[in-house]
């Protein structure tokens, strides 16, 4: 093949890439159902069950459910509740953590004095909090947020002080001996350099939020509809009452709900840094 | 146009035997040992020396990055540090153009250039931008604006950066070898870059490089630094008038002057490579 005849095919043609992207990623959704359906359905095709995958509902089933589910407001709800509880404990974590991160990462003192306590803190599974946060915090709600603000408190917080101990000396050393002030120093180089660690960060720490939220929902009790206190109350309730369709809806939902939360971040992140994807 | 400002030529930098003793595990190190060095305004000074042999260390101290242990630096007759205050301040008077570079990876170039007299607030923004592409155009780096760092060659991020140094309207330049990773051929049309924006600029340039051509090239004074501890062992007067352009290269003159000088470097870095000194600070 002449280097001549290869041109066309390797020119730089975004459309192009994104649509092959996007072909690549319904090929392998598309044979994960269909190799999943047909192990569920394995004993009437085959006359075996197939172990593990065969337990599963199969898509099909689960696609019943879910239409079903689709047509009850209770569902919505559960969406925009877990929604709301995910973001609002995201926030949180991303307003303490970010500056906390920077202060580790540029004070001795405050490194010395918080980051034992933080490390011992850190292993501690955000489900383990959730008798001391009913305990602590005055309304469910609040207890919800809040283990789902340790879900990515502790990921955001570590990802953005090592971003900020990384940052070329040379940089900051420059920057001072342009004049700049301590103020200055922190906004024009600090921040922008810490940033690409900060979105990668935040990426992390919203998948998290969404590991955690069966483990937060499970606070919110005593729901008389079966789906209202979201998506992991959905889960949990669906788990209790053995209704195992609607157990995957659930599962599916948060996975789903947990992708497009990570790529928002990671879209506004690349809006924020646009030095950084060139 | 910014010359016109000040009456009189800025940037008699004169160290006075300055001292600089490390702390370190194996006991005190003397990494620099009485340097006396007396450098007029406006003047390419180009310190030479054998990897490892303090010359940073020297740059550092007047750029107020380290703290020397005695003696003093003073520039135009002010002091800048001394046995007393052993850190001298940093500040726009003494800009340093770093080894790998340090423009802002997330500014734009004219936001890089601008940066300085905005945080100082000694201009204002239009002021500055104008000033910023007068300095870019003399660089040959028109239309550069407002691209970001990493879409232009690393020679072209070399003179933005001199360019951007220079905004701050400094009375030394301070560059540690910044050009040690550019190839030979990008590295000899930055020289000639350099050498047109000091013409137009006339600010004193305190230059390290461990090149003995370039020093050649580029100085008004080649000063050939000992091995570990640091001390001028040669001062070579580079006698070639300016404007100097790449002919230079092959003139015996030249040629005599990169021999005097090599001789002293090399016995100071045969001293240094016995001592077990090892590549780089």
């Amino acid at each position: 093949m002449s280097t001549v005849a290869m041109q066309p095919s390797v020119r730089f043609d975004r459309k192009r890439i994104r649509a092959n992207a996007l072909g690549r990623g319904l090929l392998g959704g598309l044979t994960a159902i269909l190799t999943w359906e047909i192990c569920s359905r394995a004993p009437q095709l085959f006359g075996f069950s197939v172990p593990y995958i065969g337990v599963i509902p199969a898509p099909s089933k689960v696609l019943v459910e879910w239409s079903i589910l689709l047509n009850e407001p209770s569902y919505w709800r559960s969406w925009y509740q877990s929604f709301f509880r995910v973001f609002a404990g995201f926030g949180v974590a991303f307003l303490l953590g970010v500056p906390l991160g920077l202060a580790l990462a540029r004070s001795k003192i405050i490194f010395g004095a918080l980051f034992p306590v933080f490390e011992v803190l850190r292993p501690i599974p955000p489900i383990a909090w959730v008798p001391v946060s009913i305990i602590f915090w005055p309304t469910q709600e609040m207890s919800i947020a809040f283990v789902i603000f340790l879900g990515a408190f502790y990921t955001m917080t570590l990802s953005t002080m090592n971003g900020a101990r990384e940052i070329d000396p040379a940089l900051i050393q420059s920057a001072v001996s342009m004049g700049a002030s301590r103020w200055s120093l922190y906004r024009n180089v600090i921040l922008p350099a810490t940033l690409p660690s900060v979105t990668t960060g935040a990426a992390v720490g919203m998948g998290i939020t969404w590991e955690v939220v069966v483990a937060a929902e499970m606070i919110s009790g005593g729901q008389s509809d079966r789906a209202g206190g979201g998506l992991g109350r959905l889960m949990w309730n669906a788990y209790v009452t053995g209704n195992y369709n609607a157990i995957v809806v659930a599962m599916i939902s948060i996975g789903i709900a947990g992708y497009f939360s990570s790529a928002l971040v990671r879209l506004l992140g690349r809006q924020l840094a646009p030095w950084a994807a060139r | 146009m910014q010359a016109s400002f000040h009456d009189k030529p800025r940037g008699h930098l004169v160290l006075n035997d300055v001292v600089k003793i490390y702390d370190s595990d194996g006991g005190d190190i003397l990494a620099v040992d009485r340097c006396s060095l007396d450098i007029p305004a406006g003047e390419i000074c180009m310190i030479v020396g054998p990897s490892g042999c303090g010359k940073t260390t020297l740059l550092n101290a007047v750029a107020g990055f380290h703290s020397i242990t005695w003696g003093t630096i003073s520039l135009d007759g002010r002091e800048l540090c001394s046995s007393q205050q052993p850190q001298a301040t940093p500040g726009p008077d003494r800009v340093v153009v770093f080894q790998n570079g340090a423009l802002f990876p997330w500014k734009t170039i004219m936001d890089n250039l601008t940066f300085g007299p905005l945080v100082q607030n000694t201009l204002t923004k239009a002021v500055a931008a104008e000033r910023a592409r007068e300095l870019l155009a003399q660089a040959g780096l028109n239309g550069c604006e407002d691209l970001y760092p990493a879409q232009i060659s690393s020679g072209m991020r070399r003179r933005a950066e001199i360019a951007r140094a220079l905004m701050n309207d400094p009375s030394v330049l301070l560059l540690d070898e910044p050009y040690r990773a550019l190839d030979a051929l990008t590295r000899s049309v930055m020289h000639e870059a350099l050498l047109q924006m000091h013409a137009l600029n006339p600010v004193t340039i305190l230059f390290i490089t461990h090149d003995i051509e370039e020093a050649v090239f580029l100085g008004h004074r080649v000063i050939v630094m000992s091995a570990r501890p640091c001390r001028p062992k040669l001062v070579v007067d580079v006698d070639i008038p300016f404007p100097r352009d790449k002919r230079v290269l092959t003139t015996s003159r030249y040629r005599h002057l990169v021999r005097q000088s090599l001789d002293a470097v090399h016995e100071e870095a045969a001293i240094s490579f016995s001592a077990g000194e090892r590549e780089g600070e």
